[in-house]
């Protein structure tokens, strides 16, 4: 089914932040530090305040004591937190920190007048390196802190230490996961709005938690809840990075109440990269125990994850999931993991698409080939000999959690087939003989998704979602779910039709209007259907419940003897016998032949608790060659097997699927944030940050096994974070392996070409 | 200050006093009102805010609106005909050839302006041609088959001018 969202997209008639305008609106524009670490001694914005169409300059000082700091959700044992205000009060601590907010009547003179705020900085040492920072003599981030270690969590089962010792052979390496942009097209973008009869703060926002941002604009701003309505319009991608309360959002909206006009704040893309949430950014150093015939007995990880100077919403959980994750799609007993995170002078990272499970999926399918490459035994052997068996599930890992279900061997072995592996390992043999650098790389992945019972999540895991039937049959659903790009308009209005036999036309989706749809937890995680999509379908089934029942009443036959047909209500067995889908609609609202004790209306809702995550798997197959001569890596074929349990709409799972896979090429080849010593952001605009082109990226070819989930209803897993989260590892592999011959045994993403052609040319290709 | 500017846009005239610096796609989205055009860097380097420009794509955040004075521009507000989806776009609906929309209308009329000057590209013609247009989205691929299954329609229909 094509997409209900796409005719308003693809006339440009969608509605995102910037493209909505309200009368007397004024135009935010903010002032950033261009220091790392810094004190803030004086500001002078005199010059500011009497430019040209400056209505107002606010600095640190004007909302000490009026707004609330910015939220941290996450709760880890001997967590530090820093006070991290929305425009920095006495101390900045990375470039990019807001130092004032300037608002014009004009978007331009408001950033004219930025220009002319001066600051007196005394500039501080900075430090960017996790593993300095760590060092006694590191300078501090936070003066209050005795040093840069920002928590400690660890995880032990199994007697690991035991298992080490009887090893035949320990297989070592360090991986370095780096620092990622999650770059959405569309930047961060906020619009707020004061209406003083009502008292109603509206905020617009781009963002895939619109719930969440009320309550927390509401206390940091010290607004009653329900005075404040967020509203998430067209939202032009996320990936995580809008799943965050930003300092922007609670400034926009305390300038529109305290100016009493509106005031609408866009991002640049420059501040886009300075100043929203970053990705990834960790030391993982393995050993994993082996014995000779290839199992792996245990595994040990020491990870540094280089937070950045400030948590945001959900900074210092997010490795905690590559701690619950690493031990992948494999039967391993035991398991050490001790993870420290730590504050360095940089923009925070958080949840950017995958959020903790590819740092987690790279470092096992990395260390899962180089024990084959140890072992000299085939990467797919290795892979088969440590899969837990169908029978296996639910599977309880010792890092403590339950894999739903899984058919690992099925999907391996589909994607060896699709890619012709056997014949592929006898090409490889041949060009490598003629000096050519073929490379067969795989990757057989697990995630966490579906986030996620509330039991293990830092502020709820539920969703809510609403059905109501209209007086005239037609259907509008609401849900707290809010996509951003997945297509829920579209596979939601599926569901409900199926299920009430009418057509999907008749169905609207709508989300993101805290106005209109009860609260709900949003969209990310790879959480929308498997969670959303079930609140919708259990109350649907209660609307279904109370159509029966009033059906039976109104054809005068037991209500069990009804069911859905197409556009009516028919008993079972007696076609003939029926009431269309609007004759009982209209009852239930007209309310004249109802039966006893029967509500009027037609409207249900849910809040839906899952009992656990789902665990969507799968096999990639990559396959490259590495110039000799440039250390260009073409890419010859990607095949991706995956299994998101049941699926609503195949067309859409291919997108999440291509999209996902590119974003992790984007990382194994091209993508890396870097920072000097001195804290600042050399790769800040698109020009020196490489985000996968049209013509940097394969086709890929999908297949899909299905093994329905458990933990809900429609047996649906997710699928929003499969790709990036599998393809990753299957790059680095297929590039590795094809260069076993020159003795290559790891090489540190991305693997650019420079970076593989100065290789090439030490081990003399 | 002001400087006098005509423009057609989407086969209508417009004259306005604009600043010399006023961008282009800031003209379009603010003083005309067509919000179809999106903006994602300011240096065109994403795409996003491309439009026909004398029937060229143009990245229009860093063209000056002055510059655009006597040019005939089309914005993907007047790529349909009489109420008929032009044929990119039928494509991109067809295809699944977007997710969040907001590289679209810029990839929309990028391949417009690919098959107006070649109706029969190859996939890496496709590609090298929308290499200006960045998604982060979908991958491209389903953007690739967009494309390709407009050039096919075209084909069949006689082609069409954009």
């Amino acid at each position: 089914m094509k997409r209900k969202e796409d005719p308003r997209l693809i006339q440009g008639l969608g509605h995102y932040v910037d493209d909505l305008s309200l009368p007397g609106q004024l135009y935010a524009a903010i002032l950033r530090s261009p220091h790392a670490h810094a004190r803030l001694r004086k500001i002078d914005r005199s010059a500011a305040e009497r430019a040209a169409g400056v209505v107002a300059v606010i600095t640190g000082e004007d909302i000490r004591g009026v707004l609330g700091t910015i939220p941290v959700a996450a709760a880890l044992p001997e967590l530090k937190v820093p006070p991290h205000y929305p425009l920095a009060i006495d101390n900045i601590c990375y470039v990019g920190e807001p130092v004032a907010v300037v608002v014009a009547d004009d978007r331009y003179r408001a950033r004219d007048a930025v220009d002319l705020i001066e600051v007196d900085y005394e500039p501080l040492p900075a430090v960017t390196d996790p593993e300095k920072a760590l060092e006694k003599s590191s300078p501090r981030v936070h003066e209050q802190f005795k040093d840069n270690q920002a928590c400690l969590w660890k995880i032990e089962a199994g007697f690991p230490d035991r298992a080490f010792k009887k090893a035949d052979r320990i297989v070592r390496q360090r991986f370095l996961n780096q620092r990622l942009i999650p770059v959405a097209m569309e930047p961060r973008g906020v619009l707020a709005s004061y209406d003083p009869g009502p008292e109603l703060l509206t905020v617009w926002s781009s963002t895939q938690i619109p719930h969440l941002l009320r309550t927390q604009i509401a206390a940091m701003l010290n607004v009653p809840e329900m005075r404040v309505r967020v509203i998430a319009p067209e939202v032009g991608g996320g990936f995580g990075s809008k799943l965050n309360v930003y300092g922007e959002e609670a400034l926009v909206a305390h300038l529109a109440m305290k100016l009493g006009r509106p005031v609408k704040w866009m991002e640049t893309r420059r501040e886009n990269f300075l100043a929203t949430i970053h990705g990834r950014d960790q030391i993982d150093d393995v050993e994993v125990a082996v014995k000779q015939d290839g199992r792996i007995l245990a595994l040990k990880c020491r990870l540094t994850a280089d937070l950045g100077a400030y948590h945001q919403l959900l900074t210092p959980a997010i490795p905690t999931l590559t701690g619950l994750l690493m031990l992948g799609c494999y039967k391993i007993p035991a398991v050490k993991i001790e993870y420290v995170g730590v504050f360095t002078n940089k923009m925070a990272t958080d949840a950017y698409r995958g959020a903790g499970r590819p740092e987690a999926t790279y470092l096992i399918e990395r260390m899962v080939d180089l024990v084959a490459l140890e072992l000299g035994k085939d990467p797919a052997e290795i892979r088969r000999q440590n899969f837990p068996k169908p029978k296996d599930f639910p599977y309880s890992t010792p890092t403590g959690v339950i894999y739903d279900s899984g058919n690992y061997e099925a999907t391996l072995k589909k994607a060896l087939e699709l890619a012709g592996y056997k014949k592929l390992r006898e090409e490889q043999k041949k060009l490598w003989k003629q000096g050519r650098y073929l490379g067969i790389g795989l990757s057989t992945y697990v995630e966490i998704c579906a986030m996620g019972p509330s039991s293990a999540m830092p502020a709820g895991g539920w969703e809510s979602g609403t059905v109501r039937i209209e007086p005239t049959g037609k259907v509008t659903v609401l849900t707290g779910a809010s996509p951003h790009g997945q297509g829920q308009e579209t596979s939601f209005a599926q569901v409900v039709a199926d299920e009430l036999g009418i057509s999907p036309d008749s169905v609207i989706v709508i989300h993101g209007d805290t106005q209109a749809v009860p609260y709900g937890i949003g969209t990310f995680g790879s959480r929308a259907t498997a969670v959303g999509g079930t609140a919708m379908f259990l109350a649907v089934q209660k609307l279904k419940d109370k159509l029966k029942r009033l059906a039976g009443h109104l054809l005068g036959v037991d209500p069990k003897r009804i069911e859905m047909g197409e556009g009516k209500l028919v008993v079972k067995g007696k076609p003939k016998k029926s009431k269309s889908f609007l004759e009982v609609v209209q009852a239930a609202y007209v309310a004249k032949t109802l039966p006893p004790n029967f509500e009027p209306g037609l409207e249900a809702t849910t809040f839906f608790e899952p009992s656990n995550f789902t665990f969507p798997f799968g096999a990639h197959v990559c396959v490259v060659e590495v110039d000799a001569e440039t250390g260009d890596v073409h890419i010859l074929r990607y095949v991706a097997v995956d299994d998101c349990g049941n699926v609503i709409n195949p067309l859409l799972v291919d997108g999440q699927v291509h999209g996902g896979i590119v974003q992790a090429l984007g990382q194994a080849l091209f993508e890396e944030a870097v920072y000097d010593e001195n804290g600042q952001l050399l790769t800040g605009e698109l020009m020196d940050y490489a985000i996968p082109r049209a013509w940097d990226v394969p086709r890929i070819e999908t297949a899909r096994t299905v093994t329905p989930s458990p933990v809900n209803p429609m047996g649906v897993k997710g699928v929003g974070e499969a790709g990036t989260i599998a393809a990753t590892p299957a790059i680095v592999n297929a590039v590795v392996d094809a260069l076993r011959p020159l003795g290559v045994r790891d090489i540190q993403m991305p693997l650019k070409r420079e970076r593989l052609w100065a290789l090439l040319e030490a081990r003399g290709s | 200050m002001g400087v006098r500017i005509s423009v057609k846009v989407n086969e209508r005239s417009h004259t306005a006093e604009v600043e010399p610096r006023l961008l282009l796609v800031h003209y379009l989205r603010d003083v005309l009102g067509l919000t179809g055009t999106h903006i994602g860097c300011e240096t065109s380097l994403c795409g996003a805010c491309t439009v026909l420009l004398d029937g060229k794509a143009v990245k229009s955040c860093t063209v000056l609106a002055v510059q655009a004075d006597g040019a005939d521009i089309t914005t993907i507000e007047g790529l349909a005909r009489d109420g008929k989806l032009h044929p990119v776009q039928e494509g991109f609906w067809e295809e699944h050839g977007l997710q969040c929309g907001y590289c679209t209308p810029g990839m929309i009329l990028a391949g417009a302006a690919l098959l107006a000057e070649n109706p029969g590209p190859s996939e890496t013609e496709i590609r090298r041609a929308i290499a200006g247009n960045l998604c982060r989205c979908t991958g491209y691929q389903h953007i690739v088959n967009a494309i390709q299954s407009a050039a096919r329609k075209l084909k069949k229909s006689g082609g069409r001018k954009v």
